[in-house]
C-alpha cells in the first residue's frame, strides 16, 4: 500500500514535470529565435539599414528600406481586395440564415486557408504574370489578398456572432430594416472584434514568402506603380540568406529581425487592446 | 368597449412554430389609451403573443401567424413590418441599450426613420427622456455611455427611445422582471402617466402588478386566451376556474 502510494506521487510528479518542460519548450522557441535573430541582426540593424536602398556586393552599406516599403506596398494591396471581399462573406454567414450554403461558404474557406501558400502563387502567376508577362506588386498583392480573405471572413464572423440578439431586436423593434441593423449596430458592436481579425490577418500574411517568389519577385531597387517587380522583406531575406556573400547574410539577420518586429508589435498591440477593454 | 375607443383588434389568432402550435384562436380587443396586462404562468405564449403584434417573430424562421390583428382597422399581418413597427415599439424583459451615447441611443430611431437635423433631435431626445422621467437625472451626461447608467435607468432609457419614434402603442414585455423593486415603482408610474398619449400593452408574470396598473388584463394558459376583462372582474370575481386558481396561487 505503502508503495503503490509513492509510485502514484512519483508518476504524478514526473508527468508534471514533463509537460511542465514540453510548454516551455513550446514558448522557448519564440524567445529562441527572437534572441537569435537579435543576437546576429542587432548589430547589422542601423537607421541607414532601414533608409536605404541595397547597394552592390561588395560595397558596404545599404539597407532594405525598399523591402519595408514594398512588404507595406504589397500589404496595402492585398488588404484593398481581401479586406472587403472577407469582411461582408462574414457578415453574411453571420447575418443571413440558410442552411447549406452558409455550411458550404464555411467549409470552402476553411479549404481555402489551407491551401499551400506557394500554390496561392501559381495561380496569381498564371492569371496576373502570364497575362500581363512581367512580375509585378499587382500580382504579388493579389496573392497575398487571396490568403486574406478566408481569415477575414471567419474573423468577422465569430465577431458579429458575439453580439447579443437583444441588441438586433432592439434595432429592428424601432422601425430599423435588417440591413441598417447590420450596418448601424450590430457592426459598430463589433468593430473592436472586426478591427482585431483585420490586423492580425495582416501581420499573418506580412511575412508569407512562397506566394511573392514567382509573383513580386524581388528588386533591388524602389519600385513605383504596381506593375513592376517589387521587394519585400520576406523574400529579401530569402535571397540573402541563400546568398555566398556574409555581408548579405548580417543584413538577412537584421532583415529578419525587422519582420518579426513588426509582426511581434501588431500582435502584442492588438492583444493588449483586448484585454484592456471593459467587460459587459 | 365601442368601435372606436379599440386600438387593436385580435380575431381568431393562432401562433405556429414550424408545425408546432403554440397560441389557440387568440381574440380579445385592447382599449385605446389604456393599460392592458396579459398573464399567465411561464410558458402560457403570453410573450409569444406580444411579440406577434409588432411581428417580431418574423427573426425566427418557421414561425408564422394566422387569423387577423387589427391596428385602426389596417391589417397588421399584411402591411409593411418596418412601418408596423414605427406604430408599435417594444420594450423588452432585459434592458438592451446600443453600445452608443445615451443621446445617440434615443436618436437611433429618429434617425432610422430620416430625422437627420441636429436641432429636431436635440428637441425630440430631450422630450422623450422628460416622458420617460430620466431627463434630470441624465441631462448633463447625455454623451456618456448607455451602459454607465444603472440597470433601472437603463430600463427607462429603453422605454424612452422607443418613446422617441412616437408610437400609437407600446408593448413592454416584463420590463420590470429585471429590475429591484424600487426601480420597478418608478417604472410603473411611468407607465401610468404614459397612457394618455399612448396605448400600453404590458405582460407581467407579476399579478400585483397588473393588478395596480391595468384597466384590462388577460389571462393566457397553455396559448390560449381564458379570459380577458376589466382588471377589477379578473381578480374580484373570475368567471373561470383556471382564473380563480391561478389568482389564488393554486398554480405559478
Amino acid at each position: 500500500m505503502q508503495w503503490r502510494n509513492s509510485r502514484r506521487k512519483f508518476v504524478n510528479y514526473f508527468m508534471f514535470s514533463l509537460t511542465g518542460l514540453c510548454a516551455l519548450v513550446a514558448v522557448g522557441f519564440l524567445f529562441f529565435i527572437l534572441g537569435y535573430l537579435v543576437w546576429n541582426g542587432g548589430s547589422s540593424l542601423s537607421w541607414a539599414f532601414l533608409t536605404h536602398l541595397p547597394t552592390p556586393v561588395g560595397e558596404p552599406g545599404g539597407g532594405m528600406a525598399n523591402a519595408i516599403v514594398g512588404s507595406g506596398k504589397l500589404l496595402l494591396l492585398a488588404s484593398a481586395f481581401g479586406i472587403p471581399i472577407g469582411f461582408l462573406g462574414g457578415v453574411y454567414l453571420a447575418e443571413f440564415g440558410g442552411r447549406s450554403f452558409p455550411f458550404v461558404v464555411r467549409y470552402t474557406a476553411d479549404l481555402l486557408n489551407g491551401v499551400p501558400s506557394i500554390l496561392i502563387g501559381i495561380f496569381a502567376y498564371a492569371i496576373v504574370v502570364l497575362p500581363m508577362k512581367h512580375f509585378s506588386a499587382l500580382a504579388g498583392g493579389l496573392a497575398l489578398g487571396v490568403m486574406m480573405i478566408p481569415i477575414a471572413v471567419r474573423s468577422t464572423e465569430e465577431a458579429l456572432r458575439t453580439v447579443p440578439l437583444m441588441l438586433r431586436e432592439g434595432a429592428l423593434a424601432l422601425g430599423a430594416s435588417k440591413w441598417k441593423t447590420i450596418a448601424t449596430v450590430v457592426v459598430p458592436a463589433a468593430r473592436k472584434g472586426i478591427v482585431t481579425g483585420i490586423i492580425l490577418d495582416i501581420a499573418r500574411v506580412a511575412g508569407e514568402t512562397a506566394p511573392l517568389l514567382f509573383t513580386a519577385l524581388n528588386n533591388q531597387f524602389w519600385s513605383p506603380g504596381w506593375n513592376q517587380p517589387i521587394a519585400s522583406l520576406p523574400v529579401m531575406v530569402y535571397t540573402y540568406a541563400i546568398s555566398p556573400y556574409d555581408d548579405w547574410h548580417r543584413q538577412a539577420w537584421a532583415g529578419g529581425l525587422v519582420l518579426l518586429t513588426l509582426v511581434l508589435v501588431a500582435n502584442i498591440v492588438v492583444r493588449l487592446s483586448v484585454s484592456g477593454r471593459s467587460a459587459r | 368597449m365601442a368601435a372606436d375607443d379599440v386600438k387593436m383588434r385580435v380575431s381568431g389568432l393562432d401562433f405556429y412554430y414550424g408545425p408546432k402550435q403554440s397560441l389557440f384562436q387568440i381574440s380579445l380587443q385592447v382599449p385605446t389609451n389604456r393599460i392592458t396586462a396579459v398573464i399567465g404562468p411561464s410558458g402560457c405564449g403570453k410573450s409569444t403573443f406580444l411579440r406577434t403584434l409588432n411581428r417580431m417573430y418574423e427573426t425566427v424562421p418557421h414561425a408564422r401567424a394566422e387569423g387577423e390583428i387589427l391596428l385602426d382597422n389596417e391589417d397588421l399581418l399584411t402591411m409593411d413590418a418596418v412601418a408596423l413597427r414605427r406604430r408599435v415599439g417594444m420594450v423588452f424583459q432585459r434592458p438592451n441599450p446600443f453600445p452608443k451615447s445615451i443621446f445617440d441611443n434615443i436618436a437611433y430611431g429618429l434617425r432610422v426613420n430620416g430625422t437627420h437635423s441636429g436641432a429636431a433631435l436635440q428637441e425630440k431626445v430631450e422630450k422623450s427622456l422628460r416622458r420617460a422621467a430620466l431627463w434630470d437625472e441624465v441631462k448633463d451626461q447625455l454623451h456618456k455611455s448607455a451602459y454607465a447608467l444603472s440597470v433601472g435607468q437603463q430600463q427607462r432609457l429603453c422605454i424612452a427611445r422607443a418613446l422617441a419614434v412616437d408610437p400609437e402603442v407600446l408593448l413592454l414585455d416584463e420590463p420590470c422582471s429585471a429590475l429591484d423593486p424600487i426601480a420597478t415603482a418608478k417604472i410603473e408610474e411611468l407607465l401610468y402617466s404614459l397612457q394618455d398619449q399612448c396605448t400600453l400593452i404590458i405582460v407581467t408574470h407579476n399579478m400585483q402588478q397588473a393588478a395596480r396598473v391595468a384597466d384590462f388584463t388577460g389571462f393566457f394558459l397553455l396559448g390560449k386566451l381564458i379570459e380577458y376583462n376589466k382588471t377589477e372582474i379578473i381578480f374580484k370575481t373570475p368567471a373561470k376556474k383556471e382564473t380563480e386558481d391561478y389568482i389564488t396561487g393554486r398554480f405559478g
